[in-house]
């Protein structure tokens, strides 16, 4: 009884500063007395000493508990209130989902008072990373699977149905493609990755203990409330930061989180030198938490409607976005996806990086460069002259930076070429690099201004795009998620490498068909709009430009079907290895490296 | 071999001694292509912006030794085709609009410039090939029923002033009385009946013959005696097999019990002359002209 004399001193300090409920004191010590006997009788010289330093330690946790209570208590009444007063659908919706969000919180920690908890868990913190490699599945083939619909509402009309007018018409439905690929698929398979890579090459546990789940739960927000948004008609029409103020509120705060969470992993870090993957995932995350920032800075009409009114006006504006709308494809969609490169690749190939120079100079050349190439996106428009000419120049100094990733990825595979024959996720990343190089090279061309006469406004765009999209981002992503997933559940290997290839054999040709019909279409459009007679008059209407296209745009959708089909087999391979591929013997442990 | 070769070229740049979770980077150099090639890109860049406007001052940019400017270009490539086509323009535009026709170098000019014209402005609603929209009220143009004429000059009237245009004081205008308040459901139908009867379609004789007596009391002001409507109000003929609404039962009965009311804007303000001049001949010579 001398432990259990001990441990009421403790609780009665406790007990003055936090004015707990004398019903919970008691529970808590009928709990604790519980414990005290158990371990006692197990490791009497230790019992007390332990049992104090984690009382002392769960005194704290209550006070933390008690003021996450209260903020979810209030998050819910604001939500309600905002729902009741809200000026439009779009709004009321997201006010009621953070009410029910943030009321199931609120219940939730309220249960959870006072239960005996887990003990806090060492070693690589790969729960997030699991939810994260779920979340990408999951956004992938959603994406995916909008694209085709949305494929196929170009192709034939009708099946934009005038019962779902207002929602699931192509202008609807293109937003919530573009942001659940990009911004959904890609983000959380950057997010998860980033903080899977950060922890093996820093040799330590993520930094924030929980604050990894928020960043993940908090994102998955972010994402549901851009996604229905868009369907109720909630948009700022800007292209790729479509969300309204409030989400973009929400995705600072998270984005904030995230920020803090690889940083602090990066400053505990026990390996003398930053891994190179870790610089472009900082890069990735610093800029598109500055670009956010600068681009969505508007006015909301009122407090409590989706409405507002962008900072920026005219020419200004569009410039703004598009110095966003091209960074967001130089560091979320490049610079991050090449941290997921540099790590994935040289460990599914086995082989040293191939050029450590080479990492550095082409890393801070594509930094440099990148942020300057954005007015490409406006040659022939208000935007002046000199602007247009100081983008097209950036965009082509920026090809051998870009190609710098390209070589370092490929030759990294030089010594194990052999595998590409028989390891399908190798052959898979080798791809995504070739389709990295290949757009890499497609963009800086179509920036030229008198190429971009004739591609811009075209589907050949719309090609470039998705050559990088699917070709460079889904593929490595997807050789990602093959690498990580035996590993984070613990098998031995994936359930079918014959799946693998399947899936492969399907996303290539998929991508193929995509990006040849865009091509052909887009050129073939771009000649058309611009073909006049000998006295300069138009020869065709937009109309017979768009009957015209008809063809490629079965072909693009058919293009993209296989696309998706590849994907739903990786899920079932995926999901097969979890439930049924057999376990792995040991469990791998944390290392310090040197 | 090829492992053989790479080890090798390891031993060879050795790697720079770190290594996180296991992997390690070499020690190559850069490759002189990729260094080369982007010294090239660097050296193009600095010289393309000597040639063309690109570092912005305080008050204006760097103008470029090229005098490159891509609003001028425009106005070049404008002013070049109005400079080659100025003397055909002028006799379009003072051309009595008969004569048109009849003159093959000032035909093709107009037409040309009239398709041009009919692309970017009239086929939202004619259709890019001018065949309307059958039944959804927006007319054909390829065949030869007018509903308020069909040559050059009563085309470039209703293109000029427009149909129940509120904008213009001079626009066609007609209007057919709502009958859902005038006549009876069952006198509609009988009335219906009829019309079907006289443009040839299957019928009911009896309430036929009824409506034939309704006809000729409320419709035949306009549409005429046998059906075969007025221009001069822009009735249409009904004894044909071309609807501006359907022709079918339930059409018809909608189009008496609610009227119709097509419009279209008067284009003066927003062509010039030579373009409405231009866009009828086209629209004149597509096949129904008179």
């Amino acid at each position: 009884m001398a432990a259990g004399f001990d441990i009421a001193v403790v609780s009665a300090e406790g007990m003055g500063r936090l004015d707990l409920n004398q019903s919970i004191i008691g529970q808590r010590r009928a709990w604790l007395d519980h414990r005290v006997k158990r371990l006692g009788a197990q490791r009497p010289q230790d019992a007390q000493s332990a049992i104090c330093a984690k009382k002392v330690k769960e005194e704290k946790g209550t006070k933390v508990e008690a003021v996450k209570l209260v903020t979810l208590a209030l998050i819910t009444l604001m939500a309600a209130i905002a729902a009741n007063f809200a000026r439009d659908i779009a709004y009321q919706v997201h006010a009621a989902i953070v009410m029910l969000v943030a009321g199931g919180l609120f219940l939730y920690t309220l249960r959870q008072v006072d239960e005996p908890r887990a003990p806090a868990e060492t070693g690589y913190a790969d729960g997030v990373v699991r939810a994260g490699v779920i979340a990408t599945s999951f956004w992938g083939v959603t994406g995916f699977l909008v694209g085709v619909i949305i494929a196929l509402q170009l192709a034939f009309p009708a099946l934009n149905f005038a019962w779902a007018e207002g929602y699931a018409n192509f202008g609807r439905l293109r937003p919530l493609h573009t942001s659940a690929v990009i911004f959904a698929f890609g983000g959380n398979a950057l997010i998860s990755t980033s903080f899977y890579v950060v922890q093996r090459t820093s040799a330590v546990r993520l930094w924030g203990g929980n604050l990894s789940w928020f960043v993940f739960w908090g994102y998955q927000l972010f994402i549901v409330l851009a996604a229905t948004g868009y369907l109720l008609g909630a948009t700022q029409s800007k292209e790729y930061a479509e969300p309204e103020w409030y989400i973009d509120i929400w995705l600072t705060i998270v984005w904030v989180a995230y920020l803090l969470v690889f940083m602090g992993t990066i400053l505990r870090r026990k390996e003398p030198h930053i891994y190179v993957a870790n610089w472009f995932y900082l890069a990735f995350i610093v800029t598109v938490a500055m670009l956010h920032l600068v681009n969505n800075l508007a006015v909301p009409v009122s407090i409590f409607g989706s409405k507002s009114v962008q900072l920026f006006g005219g020419v200004q504006d569009a410039m703004t976005q598009w110095w966003y709308g091209h960074n967001a494809v130089g560091f979320f969609l490049t610079a991050g996806f090449l941290g997921m490169m540099y790590y994935f690749v040289p460990k599914q190939a086995e082989r040293p990086v191939y050029s450590y120079k080479l990492s550095i100079i082409h890393f801070w050349a594509l930094i440099f460069l990148y942020i300057w190439a954005g007015p490409h996106h406006l040659h022939y428009t208000a935007l002046p002259d000199w602007a247009s000419t100081l983008g097209m120049v950036f965009s082509i100094v920026l090809w051998m930076p870009s190609w710098g990733g390209m070589i370092n990825g490929l030759m990294t595979l030089s010594g194990a070429w052999d595998k590409l024959r028989t390891d399908p996720i190798l052959r898979m990343m080798a791809v995504s690099i070739g389709f990295y190089g290949m757009s890499t090279f497609e963009g800086p061309m179509m920036s030229i201004r008198a190429v971009n006469s004739l591609s811009h406004y075209t589907d050949w765009t719309i090609g470039h795009v998705h050559s990088g999209a699917l070709g460079w981002n889904g593929m490595i992503s997807f050789g990602a998620l093959y690498f990580l997933t035996p590993r984070l559940w613990n098998r031995a290997r994936l359930y079918s490498l014959s799946l693998v290839s399947w899936h492969f054999w399907l996303a290539t040709i998929g991508i193929v068909l995509y990006a040849a019909s865009m091509w052909v279409t887009g050129i073939m459009e771009g000649l058309m709009w611009r073909e006049v007679d000998a006295n300069g008059f138009l020869v065709n209407s937009f109309a017979d430009t768009v009957g015209a296209k008809f063809p490629m745009y079965v072909v693009r959708a058919a293009g993209g079907l296989m696309y998706l089909a590849g994907a739903l087999i990786m899920v079932f391979n995926l999901w097969k290895t979890v439930t049924s591929a057999p376990a792995k013997a040991a469990d791998p442990v944390m290392v310090a490296a040197e | 071999m090829t492992e053989h070769r790479s080890h090798q070229d390891d031993q060879d740049v050795g790697t720079t001694g770190h290594s996180w979770d296991g992997i390690e980077e070499l020690n190559n150099p850069l490759p002189r292509w990729w260094l080369y090639t982007l010294y090239v890109c660097i050296i193009w860049g600095i010289g393309y912006t000597i040639a063309y406007p690109a570092w912005p001052l305080i008050s204006a940019a760097t103008p470029g030794l090229l005098g490159f400017s891509t609003r001028q270009d425009v106005a070049d490539e404008i002013a070049r085709f109005e400079t080659t086509n100025g003397q055909i323009a002028q006799r379009l535009a003072m051309a009595d609009l008969a004569d048109i026709p009849a003159d093959p170098g000032l035909n093709s000019y107009a037409t040309a410039r009239g398709a041009a014209v009919f692309r970017t402005n009239c086929s939202q609603c004619h259709g890019a090939g001018a065949a309307g929209v059958q039944a959804a009220g927006y007319p054909n143009l390829l065949d030869d029923d007018w509903l308020w004429g069909g040559d050059l000059a009563a085309i470039h009237q209703t293109i000029t002033h427009g149909i129940r245009s509120d904008a213009d004081d001079d626009t066609r205008w007609s209007q057919m009385p709502v009958f859902g308040e005038i006549l009876e459901p069952e006198q509609i139908d009988q009335v219906v009946m009829y019309v079907r009867t006289i443009s040839g379609q299957s019928h009911d004789a009896g309430p036929a013959a009824a409506g034939a007596v309704i006809f000729a009391e409320n419709c035949a002001a306009c549409h005429g005696e046998t059906g075969m409507g007025e221009r001069a109000l822009g009735a249409p003929n009904l004894t044909d097999a071309i609807w501006l609404y359907g022709g079918s039962v339930d059409r018809l009965r909608e189009t008496v019990t609610y009227a119709r009311a097509g419009m279209m804007p008067n284009w003066s303000p927003r062509l010039s002359e030579t373009d409405i001049r231009a866009v009828a001949t086209y629209v004149h010579q597509l096949g129904g002209g008179e």
